[in-house]
């Protein structure tokens, strides 16, 4: 049996094996789990990998590359088989991973400070001054507590000789916590009981400890705000920025979210300005203040640096740390660690030589066979380049560039990564061999730097390629450390304490989250309209009429192909641009959204960019089925609204949203029939109530064809009837009460109440008027559609309303200027 | 010609804002620095409105650098920076004098042997910078002034007098955020951009070059011609040429600074010391009206 699942596994000399030893024999620590998978049978490993990639199209799980030819988002690859490391071997990668932390968090405080390793010629003064990321305004700065370094990530490859080795060090805003809790997340659903089988040691302390970490340095008295600053969702890795802050329950903000007044940096919230502590970012440090750093950053909060060096903010990590991410500095940590921490180095780095030294750059220059060439710093725009397969004149030009500026260039020994299994579905189920390197994470608790019994294991997307990365299109594994007896079970840092959190809204958030609901509503009102009038399409009158009313909201465009006539992506107000605006709102309000709301999301997205696709195609897509699939969804975000948000301020706003959009779309809809010449057939009517969801409530109440006057009933005046307009108003009214209960008075309320009143000069009509083909019922029809018209332009003006009274101060309208 | 002259300079910067700024902060240079040839004898910045907080420090490069934030709603904000300014005569040069520009460059590499604290300094002002990205074609076009043995400040000169040279005096035609490589291809600019091309060039050699912000005199002196930059701040090079240390050079008049430059503040390049740079919030349309007059009070024989 496992002969044959291993069939595909090749060896290969040059590489060290994870998975077997040079005898052949599964090495210990994965047997039992390459037995259990083997005694399972292909089918379950079928299932495994389908569930692993239902669950990451679910959770939306993506990475954003942004010339990525399918788009802004690009699923994340998970291979659910994970990457076991026995807990003797994890033991000496975790104190050399500390140590590695405490040296680089050592060596900031350093090169921001007296500069012993520049001026002691054991580190190359070219390194940090020649960087990008070495930030002067941040020369003589002291951080909080005095530490720079918070947050730190290593990737890790294991040699021929089975040694790990560094490849790289992540010391800015290094990524992939988010994912690898996610990939552990994913895991844990398709191999449960071999997690606890095997008692692969768990992650959730990790993150609490972070988190704890981030909330500590508030002062007594003060309720602790720590915040994840994000660069915004265009960002490569902006779903484990929201990821992250909602696991860590931390809001996840934008530049424009945070404000400095004085010394302080505060965030924007519905109640309004609110200390911030603690910045977990994961914007690059040069755009982090426009004002001291790079001054055309729009990303940036202006005055940070000003907050950072009176020593009023934590920053995770400090700003300026980026400037120790470069191979260049790999060959002088052992030097640094001797100096800095009189201690040994324990963890390797693949050999490394900067050319700024003479003998290093000869050294290079002669054995570029052997050697990958690679940028010293992150501001060159420079591929690695393989000395091997250069041709004699690329190589003399390699050379040539070497020598004219030799520091800005660093040149490694290749190294063949191990291989791994990875499980193969399709044809022949089983285990294939790739390469891989590991991502291994610390973070600075009270006890020194702790690292993450886990980690990110990145494989190449085919097994000869050899540079593991995940913008070039490889994949990821979960990482298992097996715990032994001796392992005490995962304890949460002695400071760790239940602190409430308070409500901290960011304006942002819940201006998205009004605009979430509005376009959510909005879609399911235009698709509903579009499918009830494709239904009448046999009855020439009563189509004729709902054309001009689809017309009329800017959902049918006149093309003879229906299907672009609905769906034109280049028409404003079309269905799929509000499409396009509802999945926007979704995206910026995505650390607020559950599972379930987002597969909603996911769905929605991927019915509109595949209906856009196929309407140039010979034959369009069938407009009926299409509203179909895409109203599904939209009813499900209707329901999750109602049952799976916390009901805060900002799930109040989002409601609010959905009422005023269906108010307005109702209120004019009806309108619109009533201002025509002509009493509304029976079809008319089935067509009116079909677009409001309400034929099975019509039929049930009256039990008789449907006439005008009894649909009014229903969709006006029914305070019961989820949909009609009355409903709309007592619930609006119902949720300013509680927001202004909740915000503290507001002051005039003359638009709430112009607003409430407006319902009533409708609700004191005789509905049975409005029947008949008469000029008094005529008169009365249009009256009625005046007060109709008069309820939905109050609805304008209390959304102006509410826009201008907890949104205006998002807009932060900064710009940068120089004499 | 005179021993040293005392200046009286006035630097207005007035920004009418299309509305109201609500809040501003704003990170000032306009502190002149002090040099053996140089003594600033008095000095104020003039701010209205008033601000809620103001700092004067030094920063990395050793300017002082005054940090302003303003937090009432204004419509314009003007400052005046007036100093009173002595500069002396500098000590003749021979360039000739000065060490071969590869054992200069050797001397500031890394060895892996103890470096002083002052070459240290110096060291900062050899690698690429934001405003400076230094090109091998910038390496090319300087490659006849610095042949193997030339003494550092010949070449150094000689480059000067080549950007000089092939270089059109073009007011108006760049701002900070045109790439050098731009004003390199159709070779026209401001002094700013002068002073960045002539450092990227010095750089590519693995030279020490600075940035530095500072005035002309407005009106030439009686029978000298007038210097082309003299109603704004300008800006020119120092490169650090040894035994002399760093000599200024200013490749817009193709001269070594002297008597009519008055230094506020150097770094690595512009972004170190622009004069006056801020993040506004609020106010829309802005257009910042600058007069510098750099006038003698006094020669010194």
């Amino acid at each position: 049996m496992a002969a044959d699942s291993l069939e595909f596994y090749a060896t290969d000399a040059h590489r060290y094996d994870e998975l077997r030893d040079r005898t052949g024999a599964l090495r210990p620590h994965w047997r039992p789990l390459i037995e259990r998978l083997t005694a399972d049978g292909p089918r379950a490993a079928r299932r495994g990998v389908e569930l692993a990639q239902r669950l990451i199209v679910e959770n939306g799980v993506t990475y954003n590359v942004y010339a990525d030819p399918q788009g802004k988002d690009r699923p994340w690859v998970l291979d659910p088989l994970p990457m076991v490391l026995p807990a003797a071997e994890w033991r000496q990668i975790e104190a050399g991973v500390a140590q590695r932390a405490r040296l680089f968090d050592a060596l900031l405080r350093d090169l921001y400070g007296s500069q012993q390793t520049l001026t002691s010629g054991v580190v190359p003064a070219e390194l940090p001054f020649g960087h990008p990321n070495f930030l002067w305004p941040c020369h003589g700065m002291t951080p909080p507590d005095g530490q720079w370094l918070h947050v730190y990530a290593v990737d890790l490859a294991r040699s021929p000789e089975g040694s790990w080795w560094v490849l790289a060090d992540r010391t800015q805003t290094p990524s992939g916590t988010g994912y690898a809790l996610e990939n552990r997340q994913i895991v844990a659903r398709v191999l449960p009981e071999l997690i606890r089988e095997l008692g692969v040691r768990p992650l959730t302390a990790f993150f609490a400890n972070l988190r704890e970490r981030l909330l500590a340095f508030a002062p007594e008295g003060e309720t602790p705000l720590a915040v994840v600053l994000t660069p915004g969702s265009f960002n490569e890795t902006y779903f484990e920025h929201a990821y992250l802050a909602r696991q860590l329950g931390l809001p996840l903000v934008e530049g424009s979210d945070l404000t400095v007044r004085g010394d302080t940096v505060y965030l924007k919230t519905l109640t309004g300005l609110r200390r911030v502590h603690s910045i977990l970012r994961r914007l690059d440090d040069d755009f982090c203040d426009p004002v001291e750093l790079r001054a055309d950053s729009a990303l940036g909060v202006p005055g940070l640096l000003a907050a950072a060096r009176a020593g009023r903010v934590m920053l995770a990590n400090a700003l300026g740390s980026g400037v120790l991410e470069s191979a260049a500095w790999l060959g002088f940590m052992p030097g640094a660690a001797e100096q800095l921490l009189g201690e040994q180095l324990l963890l390797p780095s693949v050999a490394t030589w900067w050319c700024g030294e003479r003998p290093a750059l000869e050294h290079v220059i002669a054995n570029l066979d052997r050697l990958v060439i690679k940028p010293a710093f992150p501001s060159q725009r420079f591929e690695p380049v393989f000395g091997k397969y250069q041709s004699p004149t690329q190589r003399q030009r390699l050379i040539e560039r070497l020598r004219s500026r030799p520091h800005a260039y660093v040149a490694q020994e290749r190294l063949d990564l191990s291989q791994a299994p990875v499980w193969r579905s399709g044809e022949t189920p089983g285990f294939a061999a790739r390469s891989l390197g590991i991502r291994v994470y610390a973070i600075r608790t009270a006890n020194g730097f702790e690292v993450m019994p886990g980690g990110l294991a990145r494989i190449a997307g085919d097994s000869r390629v050899e540079i593991v990365s995940t913008q070039r299109g490889g994949g990821s594994k979960d990482v298992w450390v097996l715990g032994t007896t001796a392992d005490e079970p995962q304890q949460l840092t002695p400071g760790a304490r239940f602190r409430v959190r308070h409500d901290d809204l960011p304006s942002r958030l819940v201006e998205n989250l009004y605009w979430f609901g509005r376009y959510a509503e909005r879609c399911e009102d235009k698709v509903r309209l579009l499918r009830a009038t494709l239904a009448v399409r046999a009855d020439p009158e009563v189509w004729q009429r709902a054309k001009q009313a689809c017309e009329s909201f800017g959902v049918l465009r006149s093309d003879p192909r229906i299907a672009v006539a609905l769906f034109d992506p280049d028409n404003p107000i079309g269905l799929t641009a509000d499409l396009h605006r509802l999945v926007y709102c979704a995206t910026e309000v995505r650390s607020r959204l559950s599972t379930e709301h987002w597969a909603a999301i996911g769905t929605l997205n991927r019915e509109s960019q595949e209906t856009t696709a196929a309407l140039g195609e010979v034959v369009p897509p069938d407009p009926r089925e299409v509203l179909d699939r895409l109203l599904a969804p939209l009813v499900a975000l209707a329901g999750l609204a109602l049952d799976d948000m916390t009901q805060d301020d900002g799930w109040r706003l989002l409601v609010l949203g959905r009422r005023l959009e269906r108010l307005q779309f109702l209120a004019t809809l009806i309108s619109q029939r009533l201002t025509a010449s002509t009493l509304a057939s029976q079809a008319e009517v089935e067509w009116l109530l079909d677009i409001a969801g309400s034929t099975i409530t019509y039929r049930m109440r009256y039990l008789a064809m449907p006439r005008i006057g009894s649909a009014l009933d229903l969709l006006v005046h029914d305070g019961t009837n989820p949909r009609a307009l009355a409903f709309q108003v007592l619930a609006i009214q119902d949720l300013l009460q509680r927001l202004s209960k909740s915000l503290g008075a507001a002051g005039d309320r003359s638009v709430e109440s112009a607003f409430t009143q407006s319902l009533q000069p409708l609700l004191d009509v005789d509905l049975g008027t409005l029947e008949g083909e008469g000029h008094g019922a005529q008169a009365a029809r249009s009256a009625f559609a005046a007060g109709l018209d008069a309820l939905a332009a109050a609805a304008a003006r209390l959304s102006d309303l509410l826009s201008s009274r907890h949104f205006s101060h998002v807009k932060s309208d900064m710009h940068t200027v120089a004499a | 010609m005179s021993a040293a002259v005392r200046y009286r300079i006035r630097h207005e910067t007035a920004y009418a804002y299309g509305g109201n700024v609500m809040h501003s902060r704003q990170l000032l240079h306009l502190t002149p620095r002090s040099a053996p040839w140089q003594t600033c004898l008095a000095h104020g910045i003039e701010l209205d409105p008033l601000p809620a907080s103001r700092r004067d420090e030094p920063d990395a490069f050793g300017n002082t650098v005054t940090r302003l934030e303003f937090d009432r709603p204004h419509e314009r904000l003007a400052v005046v920076a007036t100093m009173e300014v002595e500069i002396k005569a500098r000590p003749e040069l021979d360039p000739g004098s000065t060490e071969p520009w590869e054992r200069v460059r050797d001397e500031l590499s890394y060895t892996g042997r103890p470096l002083a604290p002052r070459k240290l300094e110096v060291v900062r002002y050899r690698m690429q910078s934001p405003y400076v990205r230094v090109k091998h074609a910038f390496e090319r076009y300087a490659q006849a002034c610095f042949p193997a043995g030339q003494p550092i400040l010949v070449g150094a000169e000689l480059l000067m007098r080549k950007l000089h040279a092939d270089l059109t005096y073009a007011p108006g035609e760049t701002g900070i955020a045109t790439p050098l490589m731009r004003i390199f291809e159709t070779r026209r600019g401001v002094c700013q951009d002068y002073a960045h091309l002539m450092i990227a060039c010095l750089r590519s050699f693995g030279l020490a070059a600075r940035y530095v912000s500072g005035y002309l005199r407005t009106l030439p002196a009686a029978g000298a011609t007038a210097l082309v930059g003299a109603d704004a701040s300008h800006a020119w090079v120092a490169v650090y040429c040894p035994p002399l240390g760093w000599v200024e050079l200013d490749p817009t008049n193709g001269i070594r600074a002297g008597l009519d430059h008055v230094a506020l503040a150097w770094g690595r390049d512009f972004g170190d010391v622009s004069p006056l740079r801020g993040v506004i919030v609020g106010g829309g349309a802005h257009q910042p009206s600058v007069r510098v007059t750099v006038e003698p009070i006094a020669s010194l024989s």
